[in-house]
């Protein structure tokens, strides 16, 4: 049985990542550091769960996916929202409650669903529902899947296995993809999660696939072959990103040493990519920022969001 | 007048008409296929006539009711078998957090067609985590219906209803119900259904008004015999299919004008009743004409034991129903 994976300090991007790509990372940086900044101005209300280390992990996923196939995100996910979607303003008028609010501001930061994608706060909740879903595709939508994005905290829950053993017996489309960041809220993963999630996969027969670099394009073309087997043959598959969390569980609520912190971000995307294109980089993260700078400043200034709860009264 | 049917076949031809009607439904549960059917025989047969819809799954109460609200989700119609109603605690989370939240929580109203099927309910020595009444647990969640079986509600017209409400629903069924017969009322009581409840009365003003779900018609069916022979106290009886949210049909009003003394019958133990949501509905309507507050009967506190003679004397029965109204009645 393998350890728990942890961060690799060695998987280093070939090379950084194109325009279209590099941008939508910077755009969700960009996102999560507004959310941040805006919670310390006391200007949000509640609370939010940032990516900020993760982006890379949405951005290359969905260009493996179909608008067609269902994505299941979780209390970290605005990244997996805005890579599929490209809309910052809907999703921070949702955390902000405004006009224009994806859910007219009840579900906030971690209840969204718009088309297929649907996030749920609860852990391992969405696991059974996607391979509910999945029941749904492989027979009236063969072809399709269902990606559920879980964190290595998520499987301390016993929802999860309950649901690989159901996809795995009835052979479903599900995807699993775990953003393995070393951290449940303030537990390492050393000290929740015995053995590894490639035993935890193969217990149930099912594929597992470790990726440990960010660069997108590599990840791309390593995964694109096992997502089209789980359309082709419709069986599930595990893919678990090392990857990490450089900001707090929610917000000022990090417990870890700032020299541990320190050391993920020298790992990161970010400063590797900025490090490898420095004057593309430069004009993208300024560009991206300029973006999100003008989003928070037209979407602050929007009305309150209404919800027609009302009509939907029962008699 | 033809065969008598039981409930159990009331219900088992329910499922088999709407699995031939709907295409996208599944019936999904533990050892829910044939041969076996089911623990209580319900889905016998089903699973022959619709071997890809009707399922038998791992012991996975919590994951069998997310793959529901997930077929659910995708716009097909689902029904999920818990084997005894006990375990839908397991089941909790996905219909309080995510099935029941779905419906509104993401601000625009998202149609969600399930219905968790729950046998309930004790008379059988199934002991303490196998005869529970658990309709209390799920009073009060958005979102979210409680109905019970009921031997004068057609099951194909009540699991239509649920689906229309394109909610989730949970649907107890008491266990002692399956081997009786469907709409059996002996003279001089006489029954009626309308809007979704059943109204059985015999001639003349009543003493007192009992509400009571199909699992313990019966009993207070009995009680109210004995009290019009023994006691000559006249009741009304109104078996609701809908526990939650509960409406009071208005054709109760000129009942209860009449008898200005309520009753709640509930199998539940005691505390936290669903007979105390019917009791705050009464009160808020008809507080100012009620001889009394309403009664709750119930059963006792406390664990539902095992060995028969325990049982009895912790479960509500016709003659505890019996004691309740008379003492109410004549002091």
């Amino acid at each position: 049985m393998t350890r728990p994976a942890t961060a690799d300090p060695d998987a280093s991007p070939a090379r950084a990542p194109d325009d279209a790509d590099l941008l939508l990372m910077l755009m969700i940086r960009a996102f999560e550091l507004k959310l941040l900044d805006l919670y310390g101005r006391g200007l949000l209300n509640g609370t939010t769960h940032t990516c900020l280390g993760q982006e890379y992990i949405p951005v290359a996923i969905e260009a493996l996916l179909d608008p067609r196939d269902h994505v299941f995100s979780n209390h970290r996910g605005h990244g997996h929202y805005l890579a599929r979607f490209r809309d910052p303003a809907g999703l921070l008028a949702e955390i902000m409650g405004r006009e224009g609010a994806v859910c007219a501001g009840v579900g906030g930061s971690q209840h969204i669903r718009r088309d297929r994608f649907l996030s749920t706060g609860v852990q391992g909740e969405s696991l059974p529902v996607a391979t509910g879903v999945a029941l749904h595709l492989k027979r009236a939508e063969p072809g399709r899947l269902a990606c559920v994005y879980v964190g290595d905290g998520t499987f301390g829950e016993g929802a999860v296995y309950e649901a690989l053993n159901i996809a795995s017996l009835w052979a479903l489309p599900l995807l699993v993809v775990v953003e393995n960041n070393g951290i449940a809220q303030s537990t390492p993963t050393s000290r929740h999660l015995a053995g590894s999630i490639a035993g935890r996969a193969a217990a149930f027969g099912i594929d597992h696939h470790l990726v440990g670099t960010s660069d997108v394009a590599e990840i791309r073309r390593t995964l694109e072959p096992l997502v089209a087997r789980v359309r082709s043959r419709s069986t599930p598959l595990v893919v678990e990103f090392v990857t990490r969390r450089l900001g707090p569980h929610s917000k000022g609520d990090d417990t870890r040493p700032a020299q541990a912190v320190q050391a993920l971000r020298e790992q990161d995307w970010y400063a590797r990519c900025a490090a490898a294109c420095p004057g593309r980089f430069r004009r993208l993260d300024a560009e991206a920022r300029a973006h999100i700078d003008a989003v928070a400043a037209e979407v602050t200034a929007r009305g309150q969001s209404q919800w027609e709860a009302a009509r939907w009264e029962r008699s | 007048m033809g065969a008598v049917v039981r409930v159990a076949e009331n219900l088992n031809a329910a499922l088999a008409a709407l699995l031939a009607r709907e295409p996208d439904l599944y019936v999904l549960g533990e050892d829910v296929a044939d041969p076996y059917g089911g623990a209580f025989k319900i889905t016998r047969g089903l699973s022959t006539g619709f071997p890809d819809r009707v399922l038998s799954t791992p012991i996975s109460e919590n994951a069998v009711t997310g793959i529901a609200a997930g077929l659910a989700l995708s716009g097909d119609l689902a029904i999920v078998e818990i084997m005894f109603g006990d375990f839908a605690a397991l089941a909790f989370d996905q219909l309080l957090n995510f099935a029941s939240k779905s419906v509104s929580m993401y601000g625009s109203r998202l149609p969600m067609r399930m219905v968790v099927r729950c046998p309930v309910g004790g008379g059988r020595g199934y002991g303490p985590t196998h005869s529970q009444s658990l309709q209390k647990h799920f009073v009060g969640i958005p979102n979210l219906a409680v109905y019970e079986l009921s031997p004068f509600h057609d099951n194909l017209a009540v699991f239509e209803e649920m689906f229309a409400r394109a909610e989730p629903c949970v649907f107890f069924e008491d266990k002692v119900l399956y081997t009786r017969p469907m709409g059996v009322v002996e003279p001089p009581f006489s029954v009626a259904v309308s809007g979704g409840v059943a109204r059985v009365s015999i001639d003349g003003p009543p003493d007192c008004v009992v509400i009571a779900p199909g699992g313990v018609a019966h009993r207070t069916l009995a009680a109210m015999r004995s009290l019009l022979v023994e006691e000559e106290i006249a009741c009304t009886l109104l078996v609701p299919s809908r526990l939650y949210p509960f409406d009071l049909p208005d054709d109760a009003d000129a009942d209860i004008r009449a008898a200005r003394r309520v009753f709640v019958v509930e199998e539940s133990t005691a505390g936290g009743t669903w007979g105390a949501e019917v009791a705050h509905v009464v009160h808020r309507r008809h507080w100012g004409r009620l001889a009394q507050p309403v009664t709750l009967i119930h059963s006792a506190g406390g664990v539902i034991p095992t060995a028969a003679h325990l049982e009895r004397a912790a479960l509500v029965n016709e003659s505890t129903i019996h004691s309740a109204i008379r003492e109410a009645l004549r002091g």
